[in-house]
């Protein structure tokens, strides 16, 4: 359905101006292999500044790459970069576009552009909007509503006019459950009936458990890993991750305490540690026991998710992913 | 939350791949370009009378203002009919090449751009939807400071009907300018200040009476594309309008207006592909 290879692209070293510093030479993305198969929700996951937007915008031919190559449905997107459009509905994660129009304009506006005749245009707009839930936002401008209704209404704008492949970019930033729930059985929907194929960019740990076929980790525009979910949290299934959030400070007179804190990454009150089973439940057993209890406030023991795949992996950014 | 397992597609959905020859797929339809560029005018149309409605007034009062005070300074004839004309012609500098711009410099900035080039639609279609969409919006602000103007400094109503002309073909000049300065100013606040200099210009030069300007600024006068619509208007104030010049005018107007239309959908290319 869609394979990348060898994709490259280095933005050029800025000199630094008055009030501007210097960057260096940035490689946003380098040497990226992927394959996804027709009827895939295929995930993009990494921190923020991985290079995931700008993979993305390669692929849906709004950026030109340096080298390698972009081929969807058979077509080579890197010659052929006004293919793209006729293919896939694109989200990105800006609404200027949209801001100043009403939810069912937006809708019926970008159906039209997307080669539908009027009639077919407002048929598929209603259907959408009802399956969405925003049949009562119709009538008001995007610019009116909550962060995650209008990004709700993009999404609605994004599915008039059917295309076998749906890149989406953040699609669920700032929505409440329901809004969530609706988007991705929208794209179940469309997954059943028509196989359409999802590109889904996310630096969302938990959503991309949740959603994902598989899953491209991505860190400094490398892959470095590309498996299913499951697939590569069982590449650090031999680690329990213990988190423990201290009341004020870590009581380091404690001496099994002390010796943990070179194994930790602290962040303010809380201490996360990646530890083999037995250790942890030593662990478990020392701060719920004895001194260290007094200055405990909370502790969770949780399986590996796909941030720990990131760090264990050697993602660089200790920041960056998000769990809601 | 996905319900569906891969392995429960619909048959052939994920195995089709291997077995099917390396054929392309079909494409989607394209957009074409008069029913695209409809829905680009209606939703810019829309956009412009839900955020705009407050600018156009200011325009007209700055256009209604200038020729009160213009009224101590000339005394009728030739130079009234230039400053009608003049600031008649300056509401649709205002909002065309102003405000476009404007509007383009913030969508190219903000990314906006994206929205319209993930979508098979013609760079011609969103150019001259949204040009058009704001030069008729400067319809009713030309027409009451036209009226208005004749009012002030006695000029006759009777061949007013040229607005007709002279919005379009001075409004495609003009928007067609403003898109492309949007477009092309690497920074939102410089296509705004271009805009806004151009909006200058076209108050200056067109405004103020072409015979006491020196020669170098008569020079630039003709250069900028709303003269030509400035002087088509003010031909026909005169008793006996010499409609050939007037035709002459509106025709320098137009070919500027296909002109600079053509150079923004250029830019918009390059804006949109980067």
């Amino acid at each position: 359905m869609c394979a990348v290879r060898g994709l490259t692209k280095t933005y050029p070293a800025v000199r630094g101006r008055r009030g501007a510093p210097a960057t260096p030479e940035v490689r946003a993305t380098d040497d990226v292999a992927l394959d996804i198969g027709r009827g895939e929700i295929f995930g993009l996951l990494g921190p923020n500044g991985a290079g995931k937007s700008t993979l993305v915008r390669q692929m849906t031919g709004l950026m030109r790459p340096d080298s390698g190559s972009v081929e969807i449905l058979g077509h080579d997107i890197v010659r052929h970069p006004e293919r793209a459009s006729r293919i896939l509905a694109y989200l990105g994660q800006e609404s200027s576009a949209l801001d100043e129009l009403t939810v069912s304009l937006a809708a019926e506006t970008t159906g039209r552009l997307r080669g539908l005749d009027a009639r077919q245009a407002r048929a598929d707009r209603d259907d959408v909007l009802d399956e969405l839930g925003l049949a009562a936002l119709a009538s008001r401008p995007l610019r009116k509503l909550s962060g995650g209704q209008r990004r709700l209404a993009c999404f609605a704008a994004a599915l008039v006019g059917e295309r076998p492949l749906l890149v989406l970019d953040e699609p669920t930033t700032g929505m409440d459950p329901v809004a969530r729930r609706a988007v991705w059985s929208a794209v179940d929907r469309r997954r059943a009936e028509h196989g359409t194929t999802v590109l889904l960019v996310t630096h969302n740990v938990i959503e991309a458990e949740t959603v994902l076929d598989r899953v491209a980790v991505l860190d400094r525009g490398r892959v470095i890993a590309c498996d299913t979910p499951n697939g590569l949290k069982e590449q650090v299934a031999g680690e329990v991750r213990v988190e423990l959030v201290w009341r004020e400070a870590a009581p380091l007179h404690v001496p099994e305490v002390a010796a943990l804190r070179d194994r930790a990454v602290e962040s303010g009150r809380r201490w996360t540690l990646r530890l083999a089973p037995e250790e942890a439940r030593t662990v478990v057993a020392t701060v719920t026991g004895g001194a260290a209890f007094a200055a405990l406030d909370d502790f969770t023991l949780a399986t590996p998710s796909l941030e720990d795949v990131y760090l264990a992996l050697g993602g660089a950014v200790r920041q960056g992913l998000v769990k809601a | 939350m996905s319900v569906v397992p891969a392995g429960a597609l619909p048959a052939g959905v994920l195995t089709a791949e291997e077995a099917a020859p390396p054929r392309p797929a079909a494409l989607g339809p394209r957009a074409r370009l008069l029913p695209s560029l409809a829905a680009v005018y209606r939703a810019q149309l829309s956009r412009a009378r839900v955020a705009r409605i407050p600018l156009l007034f200011v325009a007209t009062f700055q256009s209604v203002g200038i020729m009160i005070l213009m009224r101590g300074v000339v005394d009728g004839g030739g130079e009234a009919r230039a400053v009608v004309a003049g600031s008649s012609v300056l509401v649709v500098a205002f909002v065309a090449l102003n405000l476009l711009a404007q509007y383009f410099g913030q969508l190219r900035a903000s990314g906006g751009l994206d929205h319209y080039a993930t979508l098979p639609v013609p760079p011609a279609a969103v150019v001259l939807g949204a040009a058009g969409a704001y030069a008729s919006f400067t319809v009713p602000g030309t027409v009451v400071t036209a009226v208005v103007g004749c009012a002030l400094f006695g000029l006759p109503l009777a061949h007013l009907w040229i607005l007709a002309a002279v919005i379009p073909l001075a409004g495609a000049a003009l928007a067609g300018l403003g898109a492309a300065l949007g477009l092309l100013a690497p920074r939102p606040e410089l296509a705004t200040l271009l805009g806004q200099l151009g909006m200058s210009a076209a108050l200056l030069l067109g405004v103020l009476p072409p015979e006491r300007m020196p020669e170098a600024v008569r020079l630039v006068r003709d250069l900028l594309p709303s003269t030509y619509g400035v002087e088509a208007f003010a031909r026909t104030f005169a008793p006996h309008p010499d409609w050939a010049h007037v035709l002459g005018d509106l025709a320098v107007c137009g070919v500027v207006g296909v002109i600079s239309l053509a150079v923004a959908t250029w830019a918009y290319r390059r804006a949109a592909v980067r």
